[in-house]
């Protein structure tokens, strides 16, 4: 793959990388690649992809950004005709109860559809992580079921605790920390997507591939005490297609 | 180590900040105003990379409870070692002990207590910085204890005369942002030929100011920040992301603070007026 990139001084010490403005898996799959190449063959750096872009944080304190823009367009140029990215399949368990659900009910009402259906066509798609920002660990969805699509709230709530599984407009996603939010909350899950704890605080990355499935209220507090003990892993496979 | 009797307004441990995070979201953090930072490092002989801590306009009430060696960098507070009045810029001498009290501001808006050896808390994610959700704590509160290391031998031997001039500088010096060539003429002029007003929503994320430019329809895909990175909103509402700012936004990034930009403002507070002075990179 090979697509038609930018490059713009962004500030004096880093370099954005723009590709076309689309969401796109084949820009996400590039993205990746490129920036796989980058952070093993240029030392002093950070990284920050998403969505379109890849930012490059220049950390040498002698190296010009057009030395960088000259070794990252001779990287791009190098392997521009790589086949896809190797990608990690999440799988993270959502207890869709009312409990936690908070918005589940009017949802499903404004959608004619019952709370089963909901669950269903959330649980059913594959969704690609398109970006992490915002908080430490919050992935960006693509994928979600256009029939869920749902417009934030007026008002956004002040406290959304940890775990909590919304849509927001054309995205879905969980909330890695308390904090404030404007999305319709249809869920939690137990798991921590972001913890100092551990010695990779965070698995998941930027172009890899998330589906949730239903857990119910007993399963969840189960699960809840092996993330709690640090003994519950997220279910994974390594994809190749 | 040093005990919080009082904790002040906010006060925070701040290094150079927390790198190869930002990929999964984790801001950079680090001192709001790096030159005082390093000026404080500088002083005392100690490794740049070491902890201070990073005083917002009240300050706190510190007990010493090792001999060591201090120093006070940016904003001018009023301070006292028991009953000597401690002036900003020279090392003194601790002993055990001693108590540490600021007192009011003068000017600027961010102090830094430089500890010999630095703040010895324990790094996360290679960093002492704090940051919600990320370090235990967000700021220092009473009966902390900040581990340091016990120094009473030959006082740091930098005596260099440091300048506080910049905290009476109004000029914020910016780089064009990604997103610069979607302003127009109109906006341009209202950009960097007046004033502008810091609003109260000013902190270690983010700086508003008050006056806005002219609305616009551009949005953006979601896309990197840094600190420095002054986003548009549609509304034509200005937002300055700062050390604690999120690592994506997506409002166009209209313009760039330099580091030197991003110091001098860090050192402002409500109502404080600037001026954005544009430098193209060279």
């Amino acid at each position: 793959m090979s697509f038609k990139i930018q490059y713009k001084e962004f500030g004096a010490n880093a370099l954005l990388i723009e590709w076309p403005d689309i969401i796109e898996e084949a820009v996400l799959s590039d993205i990746q690649n490129f920036g796989n190449r980058i952070g093993s063959e240029i030392s002093e750096i950070e990284i920050i992809p998403s969505y379109n872009s890849l930012t490059i944080v220049d950390y040498h304190p002698k190296r010009t950004l057009k030395d960088l823009r000259k070794r990252a367009e001779e990287i791009y140029t190098a392997f521009k005709d790589q086949k896809k990215q190797p990608y990690t399949l999440w799988r993270i368990p959502v207890c869709y109860d009312p409990k936690f659900g908070i918005d589940l009910q009017r949802l499903a009402e404004t959608k004619g559809l019952s709370t089963e259906e909901v669950i269903k066509l959330h649980t059913e798609a594959v969704y690609s992580i398109y970006c992490i920002g915002f908080l430490p660990g919050f992935m960006y969805l693509g994928g979600l079921a256009e029939i869920l699509h749902t417009p934030r709230l007026n008002a956004p709530r002040l406290n959304i605790p940890r775990g909590a599984v919304g849509i927001g407009g054309n995205q879905t996603g969980v909330y890695p920390q308390d904090s404030p939010g404007g999305w319709n909350i249809i869920g939690n899950s137990p798991v921590r997507l972001f913890d100092t704890n551990r010695e990779s605080p965070c698995s998941i990355r930027t172009g890899d591939k998330v589906q949730f499935y239903s857990v119910s209220l007993p399963e969840y507090r189960v699960l809840e005490i092996e993330v709690n003990a640090s003994v519950f892993e997220m279910e994974k496979t390594e994809m190749n297609d | 180590m040093i005990e919080v009797i009082k904790p002040g307004f906010y006060s925070s441990v701040q290094d150079m900040g927390r790198f190869g995070y930002r990929q999964f979201g984790v801001p950079v953090s680090g001192a709001m105003d790096m030159t005082a930072l390093n000026a404080a490092n500088f002083l005392l002989g100690n490794d740049e990379k070491d902890a201070a801590l990073e005083i917002t306009m009240t300050g706190p009430l510190l007990r010493f409870h090792s001999d060591t060696f201090i120093v006070i960098t940016g904003a001018c507070m009023e301070a006292k070692l028991n009953d000597t009045d401690l002036e900003n810029n020279v090392v003194y001498r601790v002993r055990t002990k001693d108590e540490l009290r600021f007192g009011r501001l003068r000017k600027g808006f961010r102090s830094y207590l430089g500890i010999k050896g630095g703040i010895q808390i324990e790094k996360v994610l290679e960093s002492r910085s704090f940051y919600k959700n990320i370090s235990p704590n967000a700021m220092i509160a009473t009966g902390d204890k900040l581990p340091i290391k016990t120094l009473d031998d030959a006082e740091p031997e930098k005596k260099v005369i440091w300048s506080d001039d910049y905290l009476d500088k109004t000029e914020i010096e910016v780089y064009p942002g990604p997103e610069y060539h979607q302003l127009n003429d109109k906006q341009l002029e209202k950009l960097f030929s007046r004033e502008f007003t810091i609003a109260k929503e000013n902190n270690r994320m983010a700086y508003q100011l008050e006056e806005q430019i002219q609305e616009h329809p551009f949005s953006l895909l979601t896309s990197a920040a840094l600190p420095g990175t002054v986003q548009l909103t549609s509304s034509g509402k200005l937002i300055i992301l700062m050390r604690d700012g999120q690592t994506t936004g997506g409002y166009p990034r209209i313009l760039q603070l330099s580091e030197k930009g991003i110091s001098t403002l860090a050192q402002k507070k409500t109502f404080d007026k600037i001026e954005l002075k544009l430098k193209l990179i060279s």
